[in-house]
């Protein structure tokens, strides 16, 4: 498993309208002004292509930070 | 003898609602317009309030009528497959019988479909033509979805559009429909779902309280609702395992497939498959972005296009999957 940081820095280049640094571990993602659905499907897209794990709506529901996202993702691998 | 599409009309409302539109009606969205635009979708038609998708599907048929040599009266079977209908009885097929002038010695039946609409559809139109000897069905694949909608329910302005299609299935010696591969979850049946003014829940007052989901985004229970990361889940799970159960149930390759034609769901979704399936641009049909998600019709607009801008042989083989509402899906082998 890659590690926290790159997974951070690989969220925020799929999410290619974030300014580069925006995105940071512990940074609550439903407070990213530029947050939507769309959002949580490239986030769904991007674990279930890169790592064969499926993380569901509710997952993103009950994380609030990237680091929750990976810590879930290391459990299922 | 054996049943294979030979013609596809398409027919869509005058009115257009184009990605400006949309931004004037929900300008708060416009900072977020770059991620919402991977739907794939510029420009949909909508219906106006008072035309229904019959009347959709009736200009489809006389365009596939003015466009093949066709009588009318060869028509053996018309089957209309939608989710809005005429009346609550009788069928809507029997009222297009006597509107297209169709011979009365024919079977009309609706089906109630959404998504998998045509492969349903098309599956029955096989069985009538190879089981019964019937030589031409004319299926009607129709959606008005956005009658729907919610005023404040901006995913579903933005990603669907109404179309009607006729589909003419004929006869010939050889084969150009395979067998059929079909699924169905009921335990997921709310994924997309309008709850209220069927015949289990009337409208009362409280079917028009609005409900915000995390995301911002409006409906009640009197208009179409979708969970959308549950049903793009359900597409990345279930498109690639039904995939591999139609080439088996057909004998074949997934190298011996020359196109891929899904559901036209949203670009982002058929991008992910494209790449998780591992199929090469030149044999994947990405073709939504003038109508939107058109339910029922996005696979035969997809085909259509595919059969204009490629010269077909008659040995090519499309596989076709479809995927959604119910939750529902299913797929087959064509050849034209």
């Amino acid at each position: 498993m890659i590690s926290l940081n790159e997974f951070v820095k690989n969220i925020e280049t799929e999410l290619d309208e974030l300014e580069p640094g925006t995105l940071s571990a512990e940074i609550n993602y439903r407070d990213l002004e530029s947050w939507s659905s769309m959002y949580a499907l490239i986030i769904i897209a991007y674990v279930d292509l890169e790592f064969d794990v499926t993380l569901t709506g509710d997952d993103l529901r009950q994380c609030s930070t990237v680091k929750d996202l990976y810590e879930i993702i290391k459990s299922r691998l | 003898m054996k049943a294979f599409i030979k013609h596809i009309a398409e027919y869509y409302p005058e009115k257009k609602f184009s990605n400006e539109d949309f931004f004037k009606k929900f300008p708060e969205l416009k900072a977020k317009e770059d991620t919402l635009l991977k739907v794939g979708v510029s420009n949909r038609h909508v219906v106006d309030k008072d035309v229904t998708s019959s009347d959709l599907s009736f200009y489809a048929a006389n365009k596939l009528f003015e466009e093949t040599n066709i009588d009318r009266k060869d028509i053996d079977v018309l089957l209309f497959c939608s989710t809005e209908f005429d009346y609550y009885t009788p069928s809507t097929s029997v009222i297009l019988q006597h509107r297209l002038n169709l011979s009365t010695n024919i079977a009309a039946i609706d089906i109630v479909s959404s998504c998998t609409g045509f492969i349903h559809s098309l599956s029955l139109a096989k069985g009538m033509i190879e089981a019964n000897d019937y030589k031409n069905v004319l299926l009607l694949c129709a959606s008005t979805s956005t009658k729907t909608f919610h005023e404040k329910d901006a995913n579903s302005h933005l990603l669907f559009g109404d179309a009607a299609t006729a589909i003419l299935i004929s006869n010939k010696e050889e084969g150009g429909i395979g067998k059929f591969v079909f699924g169905t979850d009921g335990g997921r049946s709310d994924y997309i779902i309008v709850r209220d003014g069927g015949g289990r829940n009337k409208l009362t007052e409280e079917s028009f309280i609005e409900e915000e989901n995390e995301y911002g985004n409006v409906t009640c229970n009197a208009n179409f609702h979708m969970n959308n990361t549950g049903v793009f889940l359900f597409g990345l799970k279930t498109v690639p395992k039904l995939i591999t159960e139609i080439l088996v149930k057909n004998n074949a390759t997934f190298e011996e497939i020359d196109y891929f034609v899904f559901h036209q769901a949203n670009e982002f979704l058929l991008k992910t498959l494209q790449k998780k399936l591992e199929i090469p641009d030149e044999k994947f049909i990405i073709h939504m972005e003038e109508t939107g998600n058109t339910v029922a019709a996005t696979i035969p607009i997809a085909l259509n296009h595919l059969m204009k801008i490629k010269k077909l042989k008659k040995d090519n083989k499309i596989l076709l999957a479809a995927f959604g509402t119910g939750l529902t899906w299913g797929g087959t082998i064509v050849s034209v």
